[in-house]
């Protein structure tokens, strides 16, 4: 991959756009997937940057996130407009910008573009989904519209790369010839006003800032204005203001009136559309898939699919990388000699390495279904017939299929928030998907309710409580989210607006890009730090090695032959362990939810991933690692007594059981969704959060069954 | 005058104004939803919320309870 290089030389311009328009197909298409994701703190927003070579110029881009307005009303939205305005310390003004417009939604779409033209620099407009525009008997005339605005118009179509050489033409031609845009026309006495505040920013003014200033109606910009260059601009903005009303002149409202009229003037000789109204694609195929009926039946068969795909699909795909890691295990058994170095490589590393990578399948299909349904314009229905549900909890129906896929597995369904653009919502969102039953739970409450709740109770009965389990996720994380939403993530969120874009083909190199970056970011981010979880997971159960005695384990495991007498010294080792020591002192906190220290060793090694808690069962209970035959950990379980002692009562009953499923239910044991979360998020704070608010739930939750179950069973 | 949430399905007509000085309202005017406008209300989703109109030409996604806030007149 080529660096970003010589900045000092290269183009500078910034991509703007609404939503819908195709605008990062057009990054990805002109910097062909050679970008990366610039880091501003405190943001949650990701801002991509990439460049392109045309005719030996480089040419840098920053991507803007999509946006209809440029009028910032939260820290994301603030940093949007500061690297367009070149207020932002880490990043340099941009030399132009390039504003993509939907030309079927022209008008729309321009209003963005008005508030580019008041920036000062120069700007070229690119207007896409002509073909869309064309087929519902919309003309454009190109060359008139760049005549009036006397900027740089060119149509294009991304995907299908038409149009791409214009437009590098024009970004190139633009270093000799600046082409500035007209301003759009605002009423003297606003204009007026709008020079006052303009004369106090300085250097930093441009017409838009100083507009931005006057119409908003929170104060947000202004404040931090004030903050961050250190200006005196509120009292001067409330006289404008104050006057501004006493002339009549309605503030809320005059910024759009005033532009949506520029607008329709400029547009009006360039464009002409078919007199009569005639019924699109579009809203014959919306009158069936947004249909209370048909919309919801079509809906839930979308997202069987999807959830099919997720489990069926993935199944196989997920057993062969099991099965190669196991390949690889088993060679590098054979080629390195016993002892430290390997142990480190195979059961500490390899399972590191095999944790990140099991996960692609899921992500692939995920992403490659979301992607999907998001570019041909479903996905916008889909939020919109669930909107009503999941604003009961506070959210908005684009929580829900981040959610659903959360049933699948946490870490593409916290992904898959990304959808999701207001700050609040997304956050919630990720803070209650991993109380969503994953398919990781799976193995545990299988192996419990086999071992303890099916032999002498009716056929039905291990199959509701299967049901229940899934239904502590499917009832806690919609409460979860509403107690978030009215505490810590309280406060009015931007209003649920959402634009239900034209259905159309979707691109295959729009989806492919989208599920390539998801797995690539999530390999390289989350990656790193679940293997490392793993390693460290490997040392605390590994060191030390050497009892207090003197003897050495491994050494022993290695000199004997007899299969029960490695599983027993197997078992002191990891009793002896960092990590088994400490889960012997912590049995005074685990024995309220009926368990024993050997349950609360198994469940701290289970954090990098539950599932690894069968595995480690198998050891603390004297079966060896590599228990090939789940039955007979099963029935280990059924006789096991209280601290291995043949007096004491049996460790496992019904409550205790079911202690143990509720806890698995409700914890965050789960590394991965962890430094997800940390990905997304992009702070420890929240991922921290997550762990305690889920554990401290779940350590709850289990010792209310336990106490409530040994009154009753 | 009627307020948008309270118009029937299918129903076509002009916006008259918007209520309130907050974002609220000033994010609808972002998004077209200005006074003079011609809307249409083209469906509900299946529990009555939020609503779909169309205006500018597009397709918008709004809750009954924003659309509270759009005074209209029905043609």
């Amino acid at each position: 991959m080529n660096e970003i290089t010589a900045p000092s030389k290269s183009f500078r311009i910034a991509l703007l756009g609404n939503p819908n328009t195709g605008k990062t197909t057009l990054f990805n298409v002109l910097t062909g997937l050679n970008h990366r994701v610039g880091n501003y703190p405190g943001v949650t927003v990701e801002i991509k940057k990439g460049s392109f070579v045309h005719q030996s110029n480089a040419i840098e881009i920053l991507d803007i996130p999509g946006t209809y307005s440029l009028a910032p009303r939260s820290p994301d939205e603030l940093l949007s407009v500061e690297l367009v305005l070149g207020l932002n310390p880490l990043e340099k003004v941009p030399d132009a910008l390039l504003v993509i417009a939907d030309a079927s939604n022209l008008e729309r779409n321009l209003y963005l573009a008005t508030q580019a033209f008041e920036t000062g620099l120069p700007v070229i407009l690119a207007l896409s989904m002509v073909d869309l525009a064309t087929a519902s008997g919309v003309k454009i005339n190109f060359n008139l519209l760049s005549e009036k605005l006397g900027i740089p118009v060119v149509a294009i179509h991304a995907s299908k790369r038409k149009g791409l050489d214009e437009l590098k033409n024009a970004i190139v031609a633009l270093q000799t010839e600046k082409r500035m845009p007209p301003e759009p026309v605002f009423s003297k006495d606003v204009v007026r006003c709008r020079a006052k505040i303009l004369s106090l920013l300085g250097d930093k003014g441009s017409l838009f800032l100083a507009g931005r200033l006057l119409f908003e109606t929170d104060g947000f910009l202004a404040q931090q204005l004030e903050q961050k260059l250190s200006l005196s601009l509120i009292p001067a903005i409330l006289e404008c203001r104050t006057e501004l009303k006493t002339l009549g002149i309605n503030l809320v409202s005059i910024e759009a009136k005033s532009r949506y009229a520029w607008i329709r003037e400029l547009v009006q000789p360039c464009i002409s559309k078919p007199e009569s109204k005639v019924t699109g694609f579009t809203d014959r195929v919306d009158r069936i898939l947004t249909h209370k009926v048909f919309g919801m039946f079509f809906f839930f068969l979308i997202m069987f699919s999807m959830f099919t795909a997720l489990f069926v699909l993935a199944k196989p795909l997920m057993e062969w990388i099991g099965e190669g890691k196991n390949l690889v295990g088993q060679g590098l058994e054979n080629v390195l000699p016993d002892g430290m170095l390997r142990s480190l490589l195979v059961d500490g590393l390899l399972e590191g390495v095999g944790g990140v990578v099991v996960f692609l399948p899921q992500i692939v299909i995920l992403f490659g279904f979301l992607s999907v349904l998001e570019d041909c314009g479903y996905m916008a229905r889909a939020a919109f017939l669930m909107d009503r549900v999941m604003a009961k909890c506070g959210l908005s129906g684009k929580s829900f299929i981040p959610l659903l896929s959360s049933v699948a597995c946490a870490v593409p369904g916290v992904l898959a928030t990304r959808v999701i653009e207001d700050k609040r919502d997304r956050l919630a969102t990720i803070l209650v998907a991993p109380l969503m039953s994953c398919s990781a739970r799976l193995p545990v409450y299988v192996l419990f309710i086999g071992a303890f709740l099916t032999e002498g109770y009716g056929w039905w009965f291990p199959g509701i409580v299967l049901f229940l389990m899934y239904g502590i996720g499917f009832v806690t994380a919609p409460l979860a989210a509403m107690l978030f939403k009215s505490t810590i993530l309280k406060g009015k969120g931007a209003p649920f607006l959402m634009e239900l874009p034209v259905y159309k083909t979707p691109s295959f190199s729009v989806v492919f890009a989208r599920v390539y970056e998801a797995s690539v970011s999530f390999l390289k981010r989350a990656g790193t730090l679940i293997a490392a979880t793993m390693v460290l997971i490997w040392a605390v159960l590994y060191f030390p090695y050497v009892s207090s005695t003197g003897e050495n384990y491994p050494e022993r495991i290695a000199a004997t032959e007899n299969k029960a007498e490695q599983d027993a010294l197997l078992l002191e080792w990891k009793k002896n362990s960092f990590l088994g020591r400490v889960g012997q002192s912590i049995e005074p906190v685990v024995k309220p939810l009926g368990w024993d220290w050997r349950i609360g060793v198994a469940t701290l090694a289970s954090f990098p991933a539950r599932e690894v808690v069968v595995g480690t069962l198998s050891i603390v209970f004297g079966l060896g690692k590599d228990a090939q035959d789940e039955q007979q950990l099963l029935e280990i379980l059924q006789k096991a007594r209280w601290n291995d002692d043949p007096d004491q009562p049996l460790l496992f009953n019904v409550p205790s059981a079911l202690s143990l499923m509720v806890f698995f239910a409700l914890c965050c044991q789960c590394g991965s969704t962890l430094m997800v979360i940390r990905q997304e998020t992009g702070t420890w704070f929240w991922p921290a959060f997550t762990f305690i608010y889920m554990t401290s739930l779940a350590y709850l939750a289990a010792m209310l069954t336990f106490q409530v179950g040994i009154l009753f069973l | 005058m009627p307020t948008l949430d309270q118009v029937a399905i299918g129903c076509k007509g002009i916006i008259s104004s918007i209520i309130g000085e907050d974002a609220t309202a000033q994010r609808l005017m972002e998004m077209g939803v200005i006074e003079g406008e011609p809307f249409e209300l083209i469906a509900s989703a299946p529990m009555g919320d939020p609503l779909e109109i169309k205006v500018q030409g597009y397709r918008l996604s709004i809750r009954k309870s924003e659309a509270a806030l759009v005074l209209v007149q029905v043609s």
